[in-house]
Order: structure tokens, then sequence, then C-alpha cells
């Protein structure tokens, strides 16, 4: 593997003296396939602190679900090959025997998912299996206790009398409220770690922002690390402190929240944020998209995986975009912001060629 | 739901008219008249200028409006059938007197009913004990030589026909090995002739119909169990930290026997309704054996009463598989 694995060090910036909660290093998940294996994630390296965001960007197919059902440890051991290192609070999970994994899951980390109607069990009552998530790790307690958490859980994120609605199946909730649910259940056993993937994906644009306010209210209470999957920037303006961009399986990019989104050094950020609609810009301002579609992870492009549909690799001396796989190196500003590209100073780039097209009311701003 | 319940009964008793119907007009203008074939029998086949007698004992030379009319009014309300100079008086629900035993068909079937669901109730809990564990264990071995194996072996079983495979099962336990414990097939009452007559009897029956039943319902619990497992929610499950038994139980079964329980309500009410096949190769005295013989015979009343019979198991049945998909199944209310 060409990838360099970021350095703790690197990322965690001021961290508190007890350090992230979650490191993931150099994590690969490769999955056999009758065509041969698939690598869906390679040479992945990130930390989450208590208390703070990660949004992982990308699009379908970039590995970024992958990466965080091998967190969770959600892949079958018999079809997927996990390897690296993924820690939590200390504890190594790669390897975990599936006993220890389970007293894990959902218990110190939780993940909750895109499709709340599909992700919940069409035959039992809310409460069930909210009082069933509650249960599993707590053997101790009475049928009546987990009652009442299931309850105090749903009214804690906003459901109308969750006395009554507790009693409800799922397809009696509304989207919004199977989603508010769904969190209520990942939240129940009060977890170090919650990972939202898509969280707002299927939810009205309305929806969507308060869900996201509750996210972050949930977090503040619970001082939890969160890690939100998205394809959405507009969401990860709202929510994270870093950004990792995913592209084929492999982190592109990775910065503060701020340095991601105004002053991006990799093409397929520029690309991502190219692509993003703004209701209220300028209407010189153009809707770019990236061409062509992400490549298949069974045949990856030679070299940087975005080669082929890079518009500036042809400012890169040689057919180096092509040969060798850009290494993930510090960006020229800003620290722990790293990118895997070859372009010798894309910030330049970034300024001359990409803002005008896509914000030209920020570039006049600048000057 | 008591008023979906009362909507299909009510439909149910307009398919059983029409049924009944359909069966009466197929007799009646029938390429050869059940007359003549009782005629031929009684009178070894020197029927001759006699047939008039028959088709008049018969109520042949009546339009066939008056004669089902007749029919419709033993059922509700009782009649008197006169046959040879002698009244019988037939209690409702009437369903006339055999054509060639010339008993009453009402205690027949009330006699035959026994054989039928001993063999029905037997078979389908057999292959329910050994299909769905089978099939839920090759759900989860999805793909290894294990399910594989078994999975083609059971398409070619179930490529069978049933009545060769039945057929198979017995002419192999019964006449080739001579094991004792099967020659005997039949239906023995377990109250006059003791249960272990009734079991021994039955046995084979329900071994064929088992072993048959098992390697469908193996295939559908399979693809159904295969489809939840693959569900967003069996992926909630196991990220709340379930123990896989209650994942693959609890979450992953109770969702496959939806469509399963659907399958069998209507697979049981067809047994029940009369298995023509096992009851013949095993020499069961139940309906669908008699059925068999009542057609062949062109008796008019056993073939309606089987026909009817049969009409009102799977209505039954029907609206039971209705009423209970909609208790297991919470997203589908009846209304």
């Amino acid at each position: 593997m060409t990838s360099v694995p970021m350095t703790q060090s690197s990322m965690s910036e001021g961290s508190a003296s007890e350090g992230p909660l979650l490191v993931v290093e150099d994590l690969k998940v490769t999955f056999p396939t009758e065509d041969g294996p698939v690598t869906a994630v390679s040479g992945l390296s990130y930390s989450v602190e208590r208390g703070k965001t990660l949004g992982i960007v990308g699009e379908s197919g970039s590995g970024k679900s992958v990466s965080s059902m091998a967190v969770m440890g959600l892949h079958d051991a018999k079809s997927a090959q996990i390897s690296g290192s993924i820690r939590v609070g200390g504890t190594e999970l790669v390897g975990l025997n599936e006993s220890k994994m389970r007293a894990l899951r959902g218990n110190s980390m939780a993940m909750i998912f895109q499709d709340a109607l599909a992700a919940l069990h069409p035959f039992y009552k809310i409460g069930k299996q909210l009082e069933e998530a509650y249960l599993v790790h707590h053997s101790s307690a009475s049928k009546r206790d987990a009652r009442r958490k299931a309850i105090e859980m749903l009214d804690r994120v906003g459901i109308p009398q969750p006395d009554r609605r507790v009693d409800d199946y799922p397809h009696q909730f509304s989207g919004g409220m199977r989603q508010r649910a769904m969190i209520a259940m990942g939240l129940i056993n009060d977890p170090a770690l919650l990972i939202a993937d898509e969280p707002t994906t299927a939810l009205d644009v309305t929806v969507q922002a308060q869900i996201l306010d509750l996210l972050q209210d949930l977090q503040r209470e619970f001082n939890s690390a969160v890690i939100i999957i998205t394809h959405d920037l507009g969401v990860i303006a709202e929510m994270a402190d870093d950004v990792l961009v995913m592209y084929a399986g492999r982190c592109v990019e990775y910065g503060t929240v701020k340095q991601i989104l105004t002053a991006p050094e990799m093409p397929y950020t520029w690309g991502l944020l190219s692509s993003v609609p703004d209701v209220l810009a300028s209407t010189d301002a153009r809707l770019i998209p990236i061409p062509g579609n992400p490549p298949s992870l069974l045949r990856p492009p030679s070299g940087c995986s975005f080669h082929p549909r890079c518009v500036h690799s042809d400012k890169v001396p040689g057919d180096l975009c092509s040969t060798e796989l850009p290494p993930l190196l510090p960006a020229s500003v800003g620290a722990a912001h790293l990118r895997r590209c070859h372009l010798a100073d894309p910030s330049a780039v970034y300024q001359s060629e990409v803002l005008p097209e896509i914000a030209p009311d920020l570039v006049e701003e600048t000057r | 739901m008591f008023a979906y319940v009362v909507k299909r009964l009510i439909s149910g008793v307009l398919v059983v008219a029409l049924v009944s119907m359909a069966i009466f007009l197929l007799f009646w203008y029938g390429p050869s008249s059940p007359a003549q074939t009782v005629c031929d029998r009684e009178t070894s086949n020197r029927c001759g200028d006699r047939i008039e007698i028959y088709e008049r004992t018969l109520g042949y030379d009546n339009p066939v409006y008056e004669e089902y009319g007749k029919f419709v009014q033993g059922v509700f309300v009782g009649r008197t059938i006169t046959v040879a100079s002698n009244e019988y008086e037939c209690t409702a629900p009437c369903l006339g007197l055999s054509f060639v035993t010339k008993q009453p068909v009402k205690e027949a079937l009330v006699d035959r009913i026994p054989a039928t669901f001993s063999v029905a109730i037997g078979g389908a809990f057999l292959y329910l004990l050994f299909g769905i564990p089978i099939g839920v264990a090759a759900a989860r071995r999805r793909g290894t030589l294990a399910d594989k194996a078994l999975v083609s072996s059971f398409l070619f079983i179930s490529s069978i026909p049933y009545y060769l495979f039945a057929l198979l099962t017995w002419l192999y336990l019964t006449i080739t090995f001579e094991i004792p414990f099967f020659s005997n097939t039949g239906y023995f009452s377990p109250i006059t002739e003791g249960p272990w007559a009734w079991f021994s009897g039955l046995f084979l029956a329900w071994v064929a119909l088992g072993i048959f039943g098992c390697t469908q319902y193996t295939r559908f619990t399979r693809g159904a169990m295969v489809e939840a497992l693959s569900e967003d929610y069996i992926r909630t499950a196991k990220s709340k930290g379930l123990p896989t038994r209650t994942i693959v139980y609890k979450h992953g079964l109770r969702a496959a026997l939806v469509p399963v329980v659907t399958i069998f309500g209507i697979d049981f009410g067809t047994l029940l309704a009369g298995t023509i096949f096992t009851e013949r190769i095993f020499e069961i005295q139940g309906i669908g054996w008699w059925s068999l013989q009542a057609v062949q015979n062109r008796d008019l009343p056993v073939v309606m009463a089987t026909a009817l019979f049969s009409a009102v198991v799977l209505i039954i049945s029907n609206l039971l598989v209705d009423i209970v998909y909609s208790v297991l199944d919470p997203r589908v209310r009846l209304s």
C-alpha cells in the first residue's frame, strides 16, 4: 500500500489529555467477490474526540458507509476482510471476538441509519424496539424500567405524547418521527460514539433541519463523539468540526470544516463544492457536475483514482496522475489539513480557476 | 374487521352457490348421463329401454332448474327422496342419496372427514416441522456447499410429480422392502381400532406428504429468510448488539414467516379438502378418494357433496389466511 497513514498528532490539535475516543488507522476493508476482491476502503485513518463531529463526505460507493460499518463490526466476518486498527476508548476492535464486540455495539457505540422505515422492524412496536436495545445491555433492568426509559428517550427526541406513541408501529409514525425514534434507539444506552449514516437523506428539507438540530443538542447533552456520513455539504457545514472527503475507498482530503469548505486543495472536493446548488447565490454562479461516474472498485484506476474524471490532471507534469497514487500530504496552508493530489499548488488553481466559476461574488469580495 | 369477515363470508356463500350450479349443469348436460351409467351397472349392461325408469328415478325427466331447486331445498330445509317406492326422509342439510350405494351422502361425508383431516394434519405437521428449520438453516448458510447441495436435491424431489413420488414411496417401502410397519396402510379409527392402528396406517401417507411438502417449504422458508436477513432492520438489530439467535429468529424468522404462513394456509386448505393421490395410493377412505370414485361412477350427489365441501374448506381457509396475515403484519389492516 502506498498511502501514508496519518499520525495521531497531525489530527488531534489541542486534544484533551485522554486522547481521541475513536482512532482508525490504516483501515482496509476487502470483499471477496466472484470477479475478484473488491477493496472498498483502503489506508483510511482518522480520529474523533468526544464532543466533536467528524463529517465523512463522498459519492455513493466511495466507502463512507463501509468504513463506518467496519467500526461497528457490522460486516459479516465471512464476506469481509478487515485489516488495520480501529480503537474505541482504547479497545482494539479489529479481530475482537464476537461476544465482546456485541457488548460494545449499541452500548458504547451506536449507529443510526438513513431510511428509518426500512431500518426499524415493521412488525414490532417502536417501544418494544427501544426496550430491546436497552434490555440487551442492561440485563438486570426490568421490563418496566425499559419501558420507562423508552418513553423518556422518545420524549427527549421530541416525540409528542411519548407514553402513547410508544405503542405505535413504525408505519404509524411520520418520516421525521421515525428518524427521531431511530435516534432515540441509538442513544438509549448513552453511547460515547454515535455514527449517523445519512440521517437526513430520506427526509423533507424542513424536517432535515430539525433532525440536525436535534443531533447537535443531543451531542452537547451526551458529550458523544459523532461521525456523520453524508453527501450533502450543507449538512457538513452545519454539523461537522472536521471533514474527511472519501473517493474510491480512500481519504482524499482531510481538514477542519473551514479548511475544506473555504480552501479545498483536491480537485474532487472542488467538484463536490461545484455541484452544490445555492438558492441565494448570484445567477452567474454555475453548477458544474463532476464528469463521469465513480470508478469500479473491482478495477480501480491506476495512480490517483480520480484522474479519469479530473479536469486539472493536465497541469501535472508527465503522466504522474495515472501512474502514481499521490500520498496524503499536508496542504499548503493550515495545520492538519491533508490532501491527496499531485498538483504543485492546488490552492492557486482553486483561487484562479474554480472559485470564479462557482462563486463569482466570493471572488469579488476577496479582491 | 368484523365487517370484513361478514363481507368475505357473504362472497364465500356466493362462490359455493356458483360452484354447485356449475357442477349440476356440467353433469346434467355432460356427454354421459348419470342415469345411463347407473342403469348399465345395475342391469349388467343390458339397460336398453329401462333407461327411462332410471331417468325418472334420478329425476332426469324433469327440467334441470326443478332438480337443482330440489337439491337447494334439501340443503336448506330437507326433503323426502323416493327410491324404488321407499321413501327416505332427508333432513337439512340434505345432500341426497348416492346413486351407487343408495346411502345418504351426508353421513358418508361425515364418516370420511376424520380420515382426510388425519392425513392433512399429520402431513402438514411433518413438513412444517422439518421444512421451516431446514429452510432457516439453509438461509443462514446461503451460498455454502451444504446450502447448494440441499437446494438442488430438494429441487430435484419437488420436480417429481407428487403422484409418482407417493407411488414410489409406497412401492419401495411396502412391496420391495416389505417393512411390516408400513404394509397395512389405510385409515383406522383411533377410537374403535386403537391409536396404534391409526398411526401405522397413516404413517406412510404422512411420510410421503411430509417429505414432498418439506422440500417445498424448505425452499419457501429459505427464500423468505434470505430476503428477511438482508433487510435493513436486521442490520439495525445487529447494531443494537443483539445476540445472533435473537437477530435470526426474533427479527428474521418473524418477518419471513408471513409469506410462509400465507402459502401454508392455502396449501393446508387444499389438503383438508381431500388429497386424491395420497388417499388413492395409500388406500385411505377419505374425501379425496371418495370424490374420485364418485366421478368415475357419475355419482352426482357425491360429486356435489365433495365439491361443495372443498369449496367451503377453501373459502374458510382463505379467510383465515387473511385474518392471520393481518395479525402477523400490523401494516395490513382489514377493512
